[in-house]
Formats: C-alpha cells, sequence, structure tokens
C-alpha cells in the first residue's frame, strides 16, 4: 500500500486528498496540518469579524469528511522534507515515509524589520482564524486600530472591523489602496467607497518608529492606536522544498502538473509558483480557485492518474461596503476604457488576445471575459467589438456554445 | 439528471422564461402580485442584443451545471456547492464577493440586487418544483432533458 503525505492543511492540501482519492481509494492518506483546525475558508476571517459567519460555517468540509474519505489528520507542523529517503519529518522527530509528497504550506506574513515592533503590545497579522480571535478580543468599540498596509487583506480587515471599533487608519508605502491590482485611477474609487465609511488612509507614507502605541510616520505624522494590524505581505512557505534542494523563485517553482523539481515532490496553492498564461511568467497566484484547481491536479498525478492545471492566470474579486472591483490577467497592450459614474470598464487586448481586465462598481458576468483569458481565444473568433461594451455569449459563434456550454443546441 | 437544454435557433427572444423564473423564486402565490412593478431579479436572461440589429440570435442562458463547476470550487464561502448533479447556491452563506460571477465562463450567474449572487438551482427547491423557464416555454427552446 502507498502513503501518500500532504503538508499543510489549507485548501490546497484538501483538494490535493480529494485529487489522490478520485484515483486511489485505498491508499494511505496523510495530512499533517500546522493549524488548530482543519481547513476553513480563510477568506472568510473578514466576514467573520463582520458577524456575517460563524466557525461552523466556515469549515472547508463537513464534519464527518476526514473520517469517511480515510484521511489521516496530524495536527503538526511538518519541519523538513528528504527526497533522496522519501521522508518528512514532524516537529517532535517523528519521520513518516511516503511515495510522493504535497506541500500545501501557504503563506506567512512578511514583517519588515520596524524599530520598536516589539514594544508594541497588542499586534497581530490578519491570515489565520486564530488571528480573527485575537482581533476580536483585542478590539473595543472605541478601539483605535491602525493597519499596516493598504493591500486586499488589509482592507478586508478594515472593513470587517468597521463599525465596531472607534477608529480605523490604514497607512501604505504605496501610493494607493490595492496598488498590486489596481492603478491610481481605479484605486482612487475604491479609496472614496472606503472613505465613505470613516476609514482614514495614510498612502506613500510608512512607519519610521513604534513608540508603544505610538506610529510615528516618515511623514512626520503621529498616529496613536490600541490595536496594531500587521497587514504588510505575505511570503510563500517554500523553506521546505528550498532546504531540500528543489527549485524555488518567490514560490515553490512547479510545472503543470504542478511537480517540483525534485522527484515525487509536488507543491499547490499559495506556496508554489507557476506559469501565468496570461503573461507568459512564473507567477505566486495567491487565491482560492487556484489552490483548489491546482491541489486537486497534484493529487491526481501523485496516485497515478493524469492532469494538468495550466491556465491559471491572476484574478481577484474585492469588493467594499458594496462595491465590488473584479480583475484578472496583465494588464498589458491595448486598452480600451469606459468611465461612469463610479464605475470603470477597463480591457487589455495584446496580441491578438484579451490578456486582462479591470472593473469597477460594473461587474456583471466577468466570466466571459476571464475566460477569453484562460482559453486564449483568438479575438478574431469572436465579435470582440460587442463584447467589448458587454459580456455576452453572443459575441461568440453558435459552434463556440454548442461546442463548450453544455445542454446547448 | 435533467438539465434544460437551450435550442438557440427556437428562442423567440419574448423573455417569458425570465418572468417565470423571477416568479417560481418569489416565493410568493399569484404572478402579478410577485412581480408587479418590481424589479425582477431572474436566474436565466435573455440575451437579445437589445434590438441591436446586428443578427436576429437570440437565447436564454442560465447556469449550466457544469460537471466540473469551477464557480463551486472558486466560492471563498462555501454557498455554492454541487448536489445530485445540480449546481446549488445556500444563499445564507453567500457573503456577495462575486469570484463565482468573475469566473463563470457563461455569464450565468447574476447579482441579486442585495449583495449575494443568484443562480438557476433548475427549481428543486421552489415553488414550481421543476424548470419553470421550460414550461412556460413557449417555442420549446427550452426543454428538460437528460444530459450525461
Ligand atoms: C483575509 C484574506 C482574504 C482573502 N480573500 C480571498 C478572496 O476573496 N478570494 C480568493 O480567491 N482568495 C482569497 N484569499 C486567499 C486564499 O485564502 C488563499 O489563496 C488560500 O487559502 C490558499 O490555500 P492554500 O491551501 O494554498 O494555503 P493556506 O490556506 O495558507 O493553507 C496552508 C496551511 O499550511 C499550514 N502549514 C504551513 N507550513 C506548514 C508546515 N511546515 N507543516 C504543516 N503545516 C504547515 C499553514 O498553517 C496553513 O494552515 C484571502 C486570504 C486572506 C488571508
Amino acid at each position: 500500500m502507498k502513503t501518500y503525505v500532504i503538508i499543510g492543511g489549507g485548501v490546497a492540501a484538501v483538494g490535493c486528498a480529494e485529487g489522490i482519492r478520485s484515483v486511489d481509494t485505498s491508499s494511505r492518506v496523510i495530512i499533517i496540518a500546522g493549524e488548530r483546525r482543519p481547513a476553513y475558508y480563510r477568506p472568510m476571517i473578514s466576514y467573520y469579524l463582520e458577524g456575517k459567519t460563524d466557525f461552523e460555517k466556515m469549515e472547508y468540509r463537513p464534519a464527518g469528511f476526514y473520517e469517511e474519505n480515510k484521511i489521516e489528520l496530524i495536527c503538526d507542523a511538518a519541519v523538513s522534507l528528504d527526497s533522496a529517503s522519501h521522508t518528512v519529518t514532524l516537529s517532535g522527530g517523528d519521520t513518516i515515509r511516503y511515495d510522493a509528497v504535497c506541500v500545501a504550506t501557504g503563506s506567512r506574513p512578511f514583517v519588515p524589520p520596524m524599530e520598536g515592533l516589539d514594544g508594541v503590545t497588542c499586534k497581530t497579522g490578519f491570515l489565520t482564524e486564530e488571528d480573527a480571535c485575537a482581533l476580536e478580543k483585542a478590539v473595543t468599540c472605541d478601539s483605535r486600530v491602525f493597519i499596516v498596509g493598504a493591500g486586499l487583506i488589509g482592507l478586508k480587515c478594515a472593513e470587517g472591523l468597521c463599525g465596531r471599533v472607534g477608529s480605523i487608519t490604514v497607512c501604505d508605502l504605496a501610493p494607493r489602496v490595492l496598488s498590486s491590482i489596481l492603478d491610481d485611477t481605479a484605486a482612487g474609487i475604491m479609496q472614496k467607497k472606503l472613505e465613505e465609511h470613516g476609514i482614514r488612509f495614510l498612502l506613500g507614507d510608512t512607519v519610521s518608529r513604534f513608540d508603544r502605541d505610538t506610529a510615528h510616520m516618515k511623514s512626520g505624522v503621529d498616529i496613536g492606536f490600541d490595536v496594531l494590524v500587521l497587514a504588510v505581505g505575505v511570503r510563500a512557505n517554500v523553506s521546505l522544498v528550498a532546504d531540500a534542494g528543489g527549485l524555488v523563485g518567490r514560490g515553490i517553482v512547479v510545472d503543470e502538473r504542478m511537480r517540483t523539481t525534485l522527484d515525487s515532490v509536488f507543491a499547490a496553492g499559495d506556496c508554489a509558483e507557476a506559469a501565468d498564461i496570461s503573461s507568459g511568467s512564473r507567477r505566486v497566484m495567491a487565491i482560492m480557485p487556484n489552490a483548489v484547481l491546482g491541489g486537486r491536479c497534484a493529487g491526481i498525478n501523485m496516485a497515478g492518474g493524469s492532469a494538468s492545471f495550466d491556465n491559471a492566470v491572476p484574478m481577484n474579486a474585492i469588493g467594499f461596503f458594496g462595491l465590488h472591483a473584479l480583475t484578472a490577467g496583465s494588464y498589458d497592450g491595448e486598452m480600451y476604457e469606459e468611465r461612469g459614474d463610479g464605475t470603470l470598464r477597463r480591457l487589455y487586448v495584446k496580441d491578438g488576445m484579451l490578456s486582462g481586465f479591470m472593473l469597477i462598481g460594473s461587474v456583471e458576468r466577468a466570466g466571459i471575459y476571464t475566460s477569453l483569458i484562460r482559453n486564449q481565444i483568438p479575438l478574431e473568433t469572436v465579435d470582440f467589438e460587442e463584447l467589448r461594451r458587454l459580456p455576452s455569449m453572443r459575441g461568440f459563434s453558435p459552434e463556440y456554445r454548442r461546442e463548450h456550454m453544455e445542454g446547448w443546441k | 439528471m435533467k438539465h434544460v437544454v437551450v435550442h438557440e435557433e427556437w428562442c423567440l427572444g419574448c423573455h417569458l422564461c425570465e418572468y417565470n423564473c423571477a416568479y417560481a423564486n418569489s416565493g410568493i402565490k399569484g404572478m402579478a402580485k410577485a412581480l408587479k412593478g418590481k424589479r425582477v431579479f431572474p436566474r436565466i436572461r435573455v440575451e437579445d442584443g437589445n434590438g441591436d440589429g446586428k443578427n436576429n440570435i437570440t437565447f436564454a442562458v442560465s447556469c449550466r451545471h457544469c460537471h466540473d463547476p469551477i464557480c463551486a470550487k472558486s466560492c471563498i464561502s462555501g454557498a455554492l456547492t454541487v448536489r445530485d448533479g445540480a449546481v446549488t447556491i445556500d444563499r445564507s452563506r453567500c457573503v456577495g464577493c462575486y469570484t463565482c460571477i468573475l469566473v463563470c465562463p457563461y455569464g450565468a450567474i447574476y447579482t441579486d440586487g442585495e449583495g449575494a449572487v443568484i443562480k438557476c438551482e433548475l427549481c428543486l427547491s421552489n415553488q414550481a418544483g421543476s424548470p419553470a423557464c421550460v414550461a412556460g416555454c413557449p417555442n420549446r427552446a427550452l426543454t428538460l432533458e437528460e444530459t450525461d
């Protein structure tokens, strides 16, 4: 009987276990999970703070899932991987031999060195349910919350806390919010929405020094706070593979079958970097769909099946207080733009294909654009004049619809 | 499992399916009471190019209940799941992140006007009991068929 080991207990790990079980129902499947709860919908932690969900609803799989699928869950951390002897060593010193292993370790907060940070008593990151619980405990209705980082995670945290604390201030070194996915115009629209809800911003500014409960900013401003949230960024957890001699960049390098450069070692999810078909380069695409699909693909291949995941694209659906920004691909090539009252639609065309888009406010049916990117559909085969204005299936040929849409005649 | 099959050459573009859908999902008895004067959010939508006159193709798009639904795999809240071959939505879990709108290749998941999303659930659990769009289609452009 074979033994498949999966390191990391998130959604990529579960996707992997399900992939293995779709091919092989009898071999041993072991998940080594580093958190106190089995896999949960991580993006829900901000909605938890808002009171829109609870931990039961957040569970990624129902209670009996692991037992029913004969998945052994070990709550521990893997500390090393030896690809020559096919073993994983746990923090307690135990080793497990594997036939194939998948590294699905996700990412951890990146905290740049900041003077005086050690002296801040009440601080947390915002990546785990444990962080959300800590934050919930720490805040009162008049807490002053200071969030360092105006990216997706920092702003989701701000939205989650809005209305249950006294004030929220967010700072970022970048001159705009969501700087990795939006440009100045688009970011400005989102920022305005957040400001309408009382969230204050200090952009293009950074902390030069903490003095207990005061942040002295580079700009000279002093910010007093009760609770500090560090949401500067994340780093992929690559060390298990890197230390074992595998190739890593910003993430663990994988091919379209989710194989690393080490024998019988696979990787998936936020810890991995794969080809982004919209730009042709390799990237970490840290989003749920890629984690689930990549994990499943790895699992199928580990168990001797055949699968590939070769159409990953970076994409994001993010919204605050009812204003949504949907983006995908790369913002490269010729741009088509349409601006309305609080809405922005931008499409980017390169080499006869849609390479990316950015939609704010008016987002209906955006997935049709995403599929143009993912499936690398030449725009000469569709009515792009029509599609540019509004996504529709009419913009495609009847043959395309019949071929791709289930139940279509 | 029976699914709604679209015969696009038979679609008249009459939009009846939209009204039947909205009514079936309204939970209100009496079509007029359910729909009159209200903004409706049907889970099936007719594409007719708003009379752009470019071509006379019209058809109705609703969830295709894909075998391997990327919407369910991408859902960040667990609201979208596959049950007996149908992609269903638990609206009490939906937080309105619109990830599904971002990934559905056919644009078959719609916003509901209240911050969550709606999609075709084949009328399995509403007052119609079986697809109201099919039952009311005057030209058999929508049929209920066993698909594999
Ligand atoms: C606040 C927030 C909002 C988000 N919103 C969205 C969104 O709207 N849409 C979207 O698509 N994505 C969103 N994401 C991203 C999404 O959560 C991730 O892409 C997804 O969780 C990645 O899954 P994963 O399994 O690869 O990694 P993770 O979920 O990070 O899981 C990895 C697990 O591995 C464990 N681990 C690490 N090292 C070890 C070790 N050595 N041994 C054992 N276990 C280990 C970790 O403790 C962790 O539990 C959000 C993330 C956050 C934090």
